[in-house]
């Protein structure tokens, strides 16, 4: 065989080659979006773009966690819904209050997280059941405190940072605080990833005995993962509060939309493989698809058709790829 | 006597990497030929080959004088050519009987003619003298040994003339062994011809009548077993003599590093042992007898529940893999790739695992770990998985290395890795002894562990049964081992 003496100078993975294929798609998309609307000739377009995406892409960061160390969260779409209700419903108009909602939001968002990986790590229960249960839990709670209707109304300056943007900006005009928030988000996230517990985190998912019997608390790793989903979710909402309004339908479907995202930045679902970058792009991605679908006229009730047939193609064509790269 | 099966010829590429150049294996009936080699020197591919995995670049392969082609494993099987795996493919939760008709149950009215299918199983395994296994049982509730009969009796039920065997002891313990040599001399016997692959030089030679070697995707010799002595053999393998393998033994012994007294739980009894700077200790024992139990003990993963345990002088709880790891115990699993790698991600972030997830520290020089442990890989990128198995082993030792332990303990440091990279795990071992660490060694191969040894412990029966100095015989081990006296 022919193989070399090791002699590799990069301490850390460079951008992994399953990053590679979203990356191309993703500036396929870009590219078209220009062709098919005169709103993206411009930067602003694009901005404008990236702050519709930026709840989701928050939700994929934090999902990614989830599921590279070897779980699913399916609970997010309904945590995201039932934080903006009750953020609704506590500041109720009054601004004094958004600031402490802001951080109660977080501790619930964190919360639901602890008690999802308490039960998966504790009582054993697989992720994908717990989480479920946890959906259906929140869905229940929210349906029961607002009879169906929402009351309250969030603050203006709540409304902030998922709506405005710091202005004068040259060449792109205002940059929306949600691509702020995005953007801190990201570099945090892949400090993390890069951080000796990022790195044990991803092992976790791929041989969790390997880790135990090296020092590693799993069960504490993989309760982080799901507090860190629960935190996105939280971020999410906020942003999606603001940009949306209050509605008790804000995050449907936003745990397929996003595990979709994940799945098609190339991380495998059973864990142990993928970026966090890529996880991002995904979610990127999805959200360039569906615009370009809305540009050329598709109706909006393909989108859920879209995501399914991205789910299964995507998982597939990393299951395919796998097998041929067997030695 | 024409053989049975003749491959001549036979190359294979694999994305340009030659891994079969030219090669040629005759399979005569009656008679068990060894294919031996190091690991990546060809021994699977051609195996492979024959079993219709993969399809040779170039190179014929005739079955009774005619000139086969296999488009599949499934045709190689109708042929009559049948590979016992490494890794067993039976079905445990089905019966004997069902796990050897699977696919080609036999039929009665539309229903399984259960009756037959029994009936059938029992009369092979009558053949094979496997009084022992009912055709009822589940298969979990076999041994591992039992398990590997009724994969052969599947191949005997689909007709196979050529058995082809892939490491066929490396999941059986020391007395299945035994078993395992008389099964295949009654396939022997039976005018089967097995082709029989492994690392294990004694079995080898205790049961093959035709050897061949190769290296690097090339026939280096082959010939009968009787006309080559195993120290041939491992020149052929290597290009260098067996009384190499070890290196010099400890200088001199320094202070003790880990010491327990009295140590015992649910499967030891009155553990009394100390270890001390730069010495390799050999734990010696048979299957069940407790070795990896006291390397559980040590390390955390099945705690001692009585007794005192020190790490240089100070009393010290472990209680678990981490506390351990904390105290500066390093534990070298038997199991390499479901205990002690996580397949998927780089040599990096391997080396940096234990590190990472029991200390969370940060910057080491990595490449100078991976250089020191004279690792064979295509960069640091590189998932494990693709490494083999001599290169994933000091990727292992290189995880440990990198915490600086006081003591480590290696469970079968050189199971199922090849003869160059055994010797280079010797060195590392005694390298790492060297610098002042203390190591327990455990290993079921006697030679080895007599030849790296400073002192030996037996176990028998979850107890200590006595110490023998270095350089002592396999007879005085055995003895301790079984109950005797040294």
């Amino acid at each position: 065989m022919t193989q070399t003496e090791t002699q590799s100078q990069s301490r850390r993975p460079k951008l992994a080659s399953s990053t590679i294929p979203v990356l191309a798609v993703l500036a396929v998309l870009l590219v078209a979006l220009a062709f098919a609307g005169s709103a993206y000739q411009e930067p602003a377009g694009y901005l404008a773009l990236l702050k519709r995406a930026a709840p989701l892409m928050i939700l994929a960061i934090g999902q990614y966690f989830v599921i590279v160390s070897g779980g699913f969260d399916l609970s997010v779409g309904s945590l995201v819904t039932a934080e903006v209700v009750i953020a609704a419903r506590l500041i109720d108009g009054d601004e004094s209050a958004t600031l402490w909602v802001m951080l109660l939001m977080l501790g619930i968002g964190a919360f639901v997280g602890l008690v999802n990986g308490a039960i998966t790590t504790r009582l054993l229960v697989p992720s994908f059941i717990v989480t479920l249960g946890m959906l259906l839990v929140l869905d229940g709670a929210v349906f029961l405190w607002t009879g169906g209707a929402p009351r309250g109304a969030l603050s203006d300056s709540f409304r902030t940072v998922g709506r405005q943007g710091i202005d004068g900006v040259p060449v792109i005009g205002q940059l929306p605080w949600s691509v702020v928030v995005l953007a801190v988000i990201v570099v945090l996230a892949v400090l993390f990833m890069r951080s000796p517990t990022g790195r044990t985190l991803l092992a976790v998912g791929d041989n969790e005995t390997a880790v135990w019997l090296g020092g590693g608390r799993v069960e504490r790793l993989r309760t982080l993962a799901f507090v860190l989903s629960g935190l996105s979710a939280a971020v999410a909402a906020i942003l999606l509060g603001g940009f949306a309004g209050v509605s008790a339908q804000v995050g449907d479907g936003l745990e397929f939309r996003v595990i979709t995202a994940v799945v098609l930045g190339g991380v495998v679902l059973g864990g142990g493989r993928g970026s966090v970058v890529a996880a991002m792009a995904g979610a990127l991605t999805l959200e360039s698809l569906f615009s370009l679908l809305n540009l050329l006229g598709v109706a909006g009730g393909l989108e859920s058709t879209v995501q399914g047939v991205i789910i299964i193609a995507a998982v597939a064509y990393a299951a395919v790829n796998w097998r041929r790269k067997k030695p | 006597m024409a053989p049975i099966v003749r491959m001549s010829g036979i190359s294979k590429q694999f994305l340009g990497v030659t891994v079969l150049k030219d090669v040629d294996l005759d399979l005569h009936g009656g008679e068990v030929h060894a294919l031996v080699g190091e690991n990546g020197a060809g021994k699977s591919t051609l195996m492979k080959v024959l079993a219709g995995a993969h399809r040779p670049d170039t190179g014929s392969i005739v079955l009774n004088g005619q000139e086969v082609s296999f488009a599949s494993p499934r045709d190689a099987q109708r042929a009559g050519i049948a590979i016992v795996h490494q890794e067993l493919t039976l079905l445990p939760d089905r019966s004997v009987a069902e796990n050897v008709h699977l696919g080609r149950e036999p039929v009665r009215r539309g229903q399984v003619d259960r009756r037959r299918m029994e009936a059938d199983t029992a009369d092979l395994l009558d053949r094979l003298g496997e009084h022992g296994i009912a055709p009822r049982t589940q298969v979990r509730r076999l041994p591992v040994a039992q398990q590997q009969v009724v994969e052969i009796v599947k191949a005997l039920s689909m007709d196979a003339r050529v058995i082809a065997m892939d490491e066929p002891t490396a999941a059986l313990a020391d007395h299945e062994v035994e078993l395992l040599y008389d099964l295949v001399d009654r396939l022997r016997s039976s005018g089967i011809a097995v082709l029989y692959v492994s690392h294990r030089m004694r079995e080898v030679f205790d049961l093959s009548q035709r050897i061949t070697v190769l290296k690097d995707g090339t026939l280096v010799t082959s010939t009968r077993t009787n006309q080559i002595t195993q120290d041939q053999v491992v020149r052929a393998m290597v290009g260098r003599p067996l009384d190499t393998m070890f290196p010099d033994r400890a200088k001199t012994r320094g202070t003790v590093r880990l010491a327990v007294r009295g140590g015992g739980n649910s499967r030891l009894h009155d553990i009394s042992l100390e270890l001390s700077a730069g010495e390799i200790v050999g734990l010696a024992g048979l299957q069940g007898a407790g070795r990896s139990a006291v390397a559980r003990a040590l390390c955390g993963v099945d705690p001692l529940t009585t007794g005192e345990f020190e790490v240089d002088g100070q009393p010290v709880r472990v209680r678990s893999p981490r506390a351990a790891i904390r105290h500066g115990i390093a534990h070298v699993t038997e199991d390499r790739k479901g205990e002690g790698l996580a397949l998927r991600q780089s040599v990096h972030d391997n080396t940096m695992l234990v590190r990472n997830a029991a200390f969370g520290r940060r910057r080491i020089d990595v490449e100078r770990l991976l250089r020191s442990v004279r690792l064979v890989s295509r960069g640091t990128d590189q998932e494990v998985r693709y490494l083999s198995g001599g290169n994933q082993q000091k990727v292992v030792l290189a995880k440990w290395l990198a915490v600086n332990p006081k003591v480590l303990v290696a469970d079968e440091p050189t199971r199922g890795i090849d003869v160059g990279a055994k010797k280079t795990v010797y060195e590392l071992l005694r390298e790492l002894a060297d610098s002042g660490v203390a190591i327990l060694m455990i290993s079921s191969e006697l030679p080895e562990l007599i030849g790296m040894s400073d002192r030996i412990l037996v176990m028998h029966d979850g107890r200590l049964a006595g110490e023998l100095p270095a350089g002592s015989s396999e007879e005085a081990v055995m003895s301790l081992a079984t109950g005797g006296q040294a």
